[in-house]
């Protein structure tokens, strides 16, 4: 029905824990355990979510409170680039000469507001439990999946990873990472083409990962709209294959200039490929002057020493932001 | 196609900002440099909004364009992509617009207040 890759965002999405089989349905489908959330963006700009059970009896009400117009705090402060601004609503009535004249609602709200309030609460819930959550983004076949495999692998001595597997049918990859040694849940989107904020929620009360640990959230295999959603994660890190053209940062700029990390992979296909590696640094650079860049190849794991130096640092970033000395 | 989300948002958010009341017509900034697509979401609008509040509102999608000051020349310059260079060469450049994505106004059916 939509214009581009049919994307229904959330139709028939599930979430799928791979240690106990059980399966829920995350909205738009027909079991009765699926929560309901509600936002709201009150005049006073305070917004907030809350959940409740789908009940289709419930009410809300609200003190519509009108005021005048006044400037906007826009409070932006950058999370790795990326903004977010909190909104206020106000409402007032144009005094209009038009006869058929309604009342017009300043409402100054964004659209994303409702994804950002749930991610800001995953990132308080992870920083409490100092728990690193990173968010891997790629198009589809770049080699997330065979990463996470490796680091699993290799790093299942010294720290608990946990996954939250995106994709849009089959547990395939769940299962790949099961198999590797990390509790994981699949999260089917279905029609969608990304993960969003409340997923990871709901995916987290399934996983339940215990303090310290480290939770790989493996998005959709797209590159282009899981740039727009915060989940809450501590960073983001786009994977790029050799395979794929070193022009893909200025192709898709809004998913690199969101990253906080690139990892180019298969590096052990180079010989084989025209892939320029200085022009892809320098094309994501363009885009995203900040952003950090590893070669790694997941197949013979060269370069995995330096991923795995990166991990710790954000692990100690994060506790350092958590716990300031 | 992120936009069907996001024109569920609008929904939602409009319907619930509306309190019961009949909308005419919504107002929505879409930012050039946002990432999403204006012509996608009124493609995906009639659909979403069938069946709520907003069946029949009026949809207008006002573009933002891109603008950015650069920090070398001090000049304000248009931007077409999010890292589109000024002009003079510069990539040094504070944006000042077209990362918009918000509803900015709903028009209520009734009387002026």
């Amino acid at each position: 029905m939509c214009g581009h890759c049919g994307c229904g965002a959330k139709a028939g999405a599930t979430v799928i824990n791979l240690q106990t089989g059980h399966e829920a349905s995350l909205g738009g489908g027909e079991t009765g355990e699926h929560l309901h959330d509600h936002f709201h963006v009150h005049a006073d700009g305070v917004a907030h979510a809350h959940s409740h059970d789908h009940d289709p009896a419930h009410v809300h009400s609200h003190a519509g409170h009108g005021h005048d117009h006044h400037h906007h705090d826009h409070h932006d402060h950058g999370h790795h680039g990326r903004r977010h601004s909190h909104d206020h609503a106000h409402e007032h009535g144009h005094t209009n000469h038009d006869e058929a004249a309604g009342l017009v609602l300043d409402l100054e709200a964004r659209i994303l507001a409702k994804n950002d309030v749930l991610a800001a609460r995953n990132r308080a819930w992870f920083a409490g439990r100092e728990i690193l959550a990173l968010n891997l983004a790629s198009s589809p076949g770049a080699g997330k999946t065979t990463l996470l495999e490796r680091t699993i692998g290799d790093l299942h001595h010294e720290v608990n990873l946990f996954v939250i597997e995106g994709d849009q049918v089959t547990a395939n990859d769940g299962e790949r990472i099961r198999r590797a040694g990390a509790p994981a849940v699949q999260v089917n989107t279905g029609t969608g083409c990304h993960l969003e904020a409340d997923m990871i929620a709901r995916a987290l009360s399934e996983l339940r990962p215990p303090p310290e640990s480290i939770v790989m959230i493996e998005n959709v295999g797209n590159l282009v709209c899981p740039a727009m959603f915060d989940l809450g994660e501590h960073a983001r890190v786009v994977i790029l294959s050799v395979t794929e053209g070193e022009d893909k940062p200025i192709k898709y700029p809004h998913m690199f200039r969101s990253a906080d990390l690139m990892i180019l992979n298969k590096l052990d296909l180079l010989p084989h490929v025209d892939f320029d590696v200085d022009r892809a640094v320098a094309y994501a650079r363009d885009v995203n002057p900040a952003i950090e860049v590893l070669q790694v190849s997941a197949r013979n794991g060269a370069g995995f020493e330096e991923w795995y130096g990166w991990i710790r640092r954000q692990s100690k970033l994060l506790k350092d932001t958590v716990f300031p000395s | 196609m992120h936009e069907l989300g996001i024109t569920r948002n609008i929904v939602a958010i409009v319907s619930d900002a509306a309190k019961g009341r009949k909308v005419r017509r919504i107002t929505v900034d879409v930012g050039d440099l946002s990432g999403v697509m204006g012509e996608a979401i009124a493609f995906c609008f009639e659909t979403v909004a069938r069946g709520t509040p907003l069946d029949g509102t009026a949809l207008d999608i006002r573009r933002v364009a891109g603008r950015a000051l650069c920090a070398t020349c001090r000049s304000e310059f248009e931007q077409a992509s999010l890292f589109a260079p000024c002009p003079c060469g510069s990539r040094q450049f504070t944006r000042l617009q077209g990362e918009e994505l918000k509803i900015r106004s709903m028009e209520i059916e009734g009387e002026a207040a």
